[in-house]
């Protein structure tokens, strides 16, 4: 996983709620068997007519957000399914942070586990930084995990909250299995313990 | 004084990390071909074992036609996805119920249906609709790719402990009423986020009189109410389930199991951090309007008006949502025609949903111009409502009677609407394109669904018996 320490980025404004992730990413494009590649259906519904053209309209294919690696939006982003290919798209299309007022559990667990940072803002200060990123290429956003605060271009620094084990593995760009394995011991002792309740047999087929 | 899902937490808390995240013991993780190819790949690219394959099971179910199984599978990518999964469970010795097996069928309708999801359990799989398990009172939630490989390597996940939330509902359910529309009515209650956070105990004599398949249907879209996960205690109701399903405890450790699972309530003193009261009487059958599960109005009611929306964010958002369903304000729910009907999925194909649909089918029939599909959850309801003469009853009726699977709940398998294609669905989500780009989601219950195919029109179902 790519580390995240501090990132300076065009930020696109998406001021919608409850964004679900079947609109992220429709479940006909989850046949792969690879986590790469989804990037160019990412929000597939709402940047793409029928035929296939770009909707112009929409923010993600307009200058300069199409190399935005920031998204603001609204409440409840990512609700729905728990597909990881959510998260795998908007990072193959290049996003690595996510700001909006609140976001689903699942998506939000999800993102950290794929270098993405979401941030949970109220919603007057993402309108507010909706406003800051329609002003384009030169007002850019700075996300400072380490420091935790969402820097304005006018310098204003915003606090944000992150849990700290999450915030630790981001900043180590680290897979918290090997961090869990250090813990096998614990986990054969609770595995001996229950080794003969009733309740959770084994499944042999 | 804790909870249900206290009780269950503390009873598999392995270790807790310096911060206070516990490491969670996970009894049973099921698996499917959509979100389990990366995980595998994972766990073989660091070298890493499957710690619990007896804890595991998998089944392919998102992308399998449901039409003749003795075909091979026509679309490429859904076919290596099976073939995949078809490698991987060898590869690992996990547990499989084979595409041509009649144990085959949706991971949430099999596990209870085989007596692998059981009362107490943890249970993940890489699907939000895990939350289904619930209704036995195990603590069930979906997961990403990522955590499946987690617990693949670990059998164990990284976890903060949720919110405690509790919904009651007392009194008796009218006739017509189902848990369905029980559960749509929670959801227009508190919202699509009001469960962010949070796991639901759903607690009450309207919930406690459900069956389990009735209890299920409202554990499984919890998630659809933003919850982790949604809980139904254990009861004799439940037990009665459990008794003599293949996987599940027998003789003596059953009756050392049930005297474990009776201690699996909340305490009468339990403080839940929010709490919600609904009145059985006050359910109607309900249908959804918008492209948010949370947009529900009786069947007798009308598509209500932006113009009434207490804000302009709210206002656009519900214009959009009309635009979007071809729907105007005040027009007559009742009035809506619909063009396919779909019976079926984790939330609404167990064997009493194919009942209380057979029964608006029968002696009826489709309405000309629409489209009807049955889609049993599983090999085994699909068999059991062919000796029921279920099948019958649906194909003189003009219903189509399918192989089991997701099939049009998700729009992965070659079932799916076409765009502007209108259909009155008993599955779980009516976002936009869910079940086919373009295609518009009304969800109801399995005898609603019923009475719009044979009316050709949403329809009260109260009409019809």
């Amino acid at each position: 996983m790519q580390a995240f320490t501090t990132l300076t980025a065009v930020a696109a404004p998406l001021p919608e709620a409850n964004i679900d992730t079947d609109k992220i990413i429709p479940a006909r494009f989850l046949k792969t068997i690879q986590r790469s590649g989804l990037g160019k259906n990412a929000f597939d519904a709402m940047r793409y007519n029928p035929d296939g053209t770009e909707k112009p309209d929409f923010v993600l294919n307009r200058e300069p957000y199409r190399h935005a690696q920031i998204l603001i939006t609204h409440e409840n982003f990512g609700c729905g399914s728990s597909r990881e290919h959510a998260p795998w798209a908007l990072l193959d299309f290049g996003i690595r942070c996510v700001i909006a007022p609140s976001f689903a559990d699942i998506f939000h667990n999800n993102c950290f586990k794929n270098g993405i940072l979401p941030i949970r803002l109220p919603r007057e200060i993402c309108d507010a930084l909706m406003e800051d990123a329609a002003q384009g290429a030169n007002s850019r956003l700075t996300v400072d995990l380490e420091r935790q605060v969402v820097v304005r271009p006018d310098g204003e620094e915003i606090a944000f909250e992150v849990d700290a084990l999450r915030r630790h593995l981001l900043l180590e760009g680290l897979d918290d299995i090997g961090q869990t394995l250090q813990h096998a011991p614990a986990i054969e002792r609770f595995e001996q313990a229950r080794e003969a309740a009733p309740w959770v047999p084994s499944i042999v087929l | 004084m804790p909870t249900l899902f206290d009780k269950i937490w503390a009873a598999h808390v392995v270790d807790r990390l310096e911060d206070g995240t516990a490491i969670l013991y996970i009894d049973r993780h099921l698996v499917h071909e959509v979100t389990s190819p990366q995980a595998f790949e994972g766990l073989r690219a660091s070298g890493r074992r499957l710690r619990r394959p007896d804890a595991t099971i998998a089944v392919a179910d998102h992308n399998v036609p449901t039409v003749d199984r003795s075909m091979p599978i026509e679309e490429p990518q859904s076919r290596l996805q099976i073939e995949t999964l078809e490698r991987n469970v060898a590869e690992f010795g996990v547990p499989y119920f084979p595409l041509r097996s009649r144990e085959q069928g949706i991971v949430h309708i099999i596990g209870p249906e085989q007596g692998i999801s059981l009362p107490g359990m943890t249970i993940v799989c890489g699907d939000s609709h895990t939350s289904t398990h619930g209704a036995l009172g195990a603590l069930a939630f979906g997961i990403g790719t990522s955590e499946v490989e987690h617990v693949m390597a670990t059998q164990t996940l990284l976890q903060k402990p949720a919110k405690n939330m509790r919904i009651r509902v007392e009194g008796d359910l009218a006739p017509g009423v189902t848990a369905k529309d029980v559960m749509l009515a929670i959801i227009g209650t508190i919202g699509t986020a009001g469960g962010t956070g949070h796991v639901i105990e759903f607690a009450g004599s309207a919930i406690r009189g459900l069956d389990m398949a009735g209890r299920m249907t409202i554990c499984n879209m919890s998630i659809e109410a933003g919850a982790r996960a949604g809980l139904v205690a254990p009861d004799d109701t439940t037990f009665a389930y459990v008794k003599g399903r293949p996987f599940a405890p027998k003789g003596e450790a059953f009756d050392r199991a049930v005297e474990y699972w009776r201690s699996l309530h909340s305490d009468p003193d339990a403080v839940f951090d929010t709490e919600v009261d609904l009145r059985a009487e006050d359910i109607a059958p309900l249908v959804t309007w918008g492209t948010s599960p949370e947009d529900v109005v009786a069947i007798t009611g009308i598509v209500p008006d932006p113009a009434a929306a207490a804000d302009e964010a709210r206002r656009a958002q519900m214009q959009r949502m009309l635009d979007y369903m071809g729907l105007s304000a005040g027009q007559k729910l009742a009035e809506v025609p619909v063009d396919a009907v779909f019976i079926g999925s984790c939330t609404n194909g167990r064997i009493e949903d194919m009942r209380a649909a057979a029964a608006i089918a029968r002696g009826r029939h489709v309405a000309p111009g629409v489209r009807a599909m049955v889609v049993p959850g599983s090999g085994l309801v699909k068999q059991q409502a062919e000796q029921e003469g279920l099948d019958r009853v649906f194909l003189e009726a003009g219903f189509e009677w399918r192989e089991a699977g997701c099939s049009m709940c998700l729009g992965m398998n070659p079932d799916k609407l076409t765009p502007g294609q209108r259909c009155a669905s008993t599955s779980n989500r009516n976002f936009e394109g869910r079940q086919g780009p373009g295609g518009r989601t009304h969800l109801l219950s399995p005898a609603m669904a019923a009475a719009a195919a044979v009316t050709g029109r949403l329809c009260d179902v109260r009409e019809l018996v």
